[in-house]
């Protein structure tokens, strides 16, 4: 249905988008992610790595969804390093699937725990392509601890992504964030010049006043204050903060201070619902 | 046949190691004196059925796959 509606034009019924929300063990912002989604107009479903891959009942396959969200949380319980079981694992069981999916250029967000995901599986930064191996690395934070407060992020409108287009460029918005691995680091000295070039860098954290800030305005350490970072054609986008928890105007921390209709994330998933429905 | 390979995953040179750092800060804490530094290391002991090259090779494969991100990571395999 979606893909007649792009074909012809139509606008497409937001709850004809299947959004598939990824999860292993471990795994524990499904919930709010598919809050999110529904909140967003779309139909999301909660689907386990092993509906994907095995021979389940409730069998699925990757290429009937058109989004996929891997959420936050502490899949595989952060072993060998946070992230890296549940990536090991979609490269050897779904590799060909997730490949033909991010070439569709189908949305994929990978929130927190979903970020370091998405750079473990080389999907991110993919400036030269998807990689076999990671070319970044979600290092642990500079102060040694778990971070968790609301952050400041600007929106550094490099255009190309696709779930920051209802952030209008130079936005401040405020996501929580909650993590002990959250430092970008690249495989060489030109690794951020090239983000920047390639106008892969979504969001970086900053103060209050909107400018690029250190620590504890970037709770982590990122070289560049970077927060989020998308790949070069936009449809993939990692950030360490959580949008997915800033739905409620009323969660937010300066909610009497700024009466908004809804919480900051709702634009990502907006973003993306829109970017479906064209 | 049987195989015990160690595997030592360590941070390249470079990378800083806030768990190091912070360790040795809550060592001289403690009292301890004379600490140059503290540098974590992860450690692996695994029992393998094969041998020789072919147990180094699978490790191999095992640190390139899931143990060690080679951005910030470095391994050696040594078999017991």
């Amino acid at each position: 249905m979606i893909l007649y509606g792009i074909l012809w034009g139509e606008d497409v019924n937001p709850e004809e988008i299947k959004v598939c929300i990824m999860r292993i063990e471990g795994t524990n912002c499904e919930d709010e992610t598919y809050n999110a989604c529904k909140a967003a107009g779309c139909n999301p479903e909660l689907v386990h790595l092993n509906q994907l891959t095995g021979h389940a009942k409730d069998r699925r396959d990757l290429e009937e969804y058109d989004a996929l969200a891997f959420p936050g949380g502490f899949s595989a319980g952060d072993y060998v390093r946070a992230g890296a079981i549940f990536a090991a694992r979609v490269k050897s069981s779904l590799g060909k699937e997730m490949r033909t999916f991010v070439e569709a250029e189908k949305p994929i967000i990978g929130i927190c725990n979903g970020f370091q995901i998405l750079v473990e599986l080389g999907l991110l930064p993919a400036t030269d392509g998807i990689s076999k191996v990671p070319t970044a690395a979600l290092f642990t934070n500079d102060s040694g601890r778990f971070e968790c407060r609301p952050t400041y992020l600007k929106n550094q409108g490099g255009g190309k992504c696709l779930f920051t287009r209802k952030i209008p460029r130079g936005k401040v918005v405020m996501f929580p964030s909650a993590h002990a691995e959250g430092k970008l680091m690249g495989d060489n000295d030109r690794f951020l010049d090239r983000l920047e070039e390639n106008g892969q860098i979504v969001f970086r954290y900053v103060n209050p006043d909107g400018r690029p800030s250190g620590y504890p305005w970037n709770p982590n350490g990122s070289p560049g204050n970077v927060a989020g970072i998308c790949n070069p054609s936009g449809n993939v986008l990692g950030l360490m903060p959580h949008p997915e928890r800033a739905l409620d105007p009323l969660t937010a921390p300066d909610w009497t201070r700024h009466k908004k209709k809804e919480g900051d994330g709702m634009a990502i998933f907006r973003s993306m619902v829109d970017s479906l429905c064209r | 046949m049987m195989a015990v390979a160690e595997i030592k995953i360590e941070l390249k040179k470079g990378v800083t190691d806030p768990e190091g750092q912070n360790t040795k800060k809550a060592l001289e804490l403690l009292g301890f004196k004379g600490i140059r530094s503290v540098r974590s290391i992860k450690f692996f002991e695994i029992e393998l059925e094969s041998e020789g090259d072919e147990a180094v090779l699978a490790c191999k494969e095992m640190c390139r796959k899931l143990l060690a991100n080679p951005v910030i990571q470095r391994y050696s395999i040594h078999l017991k």
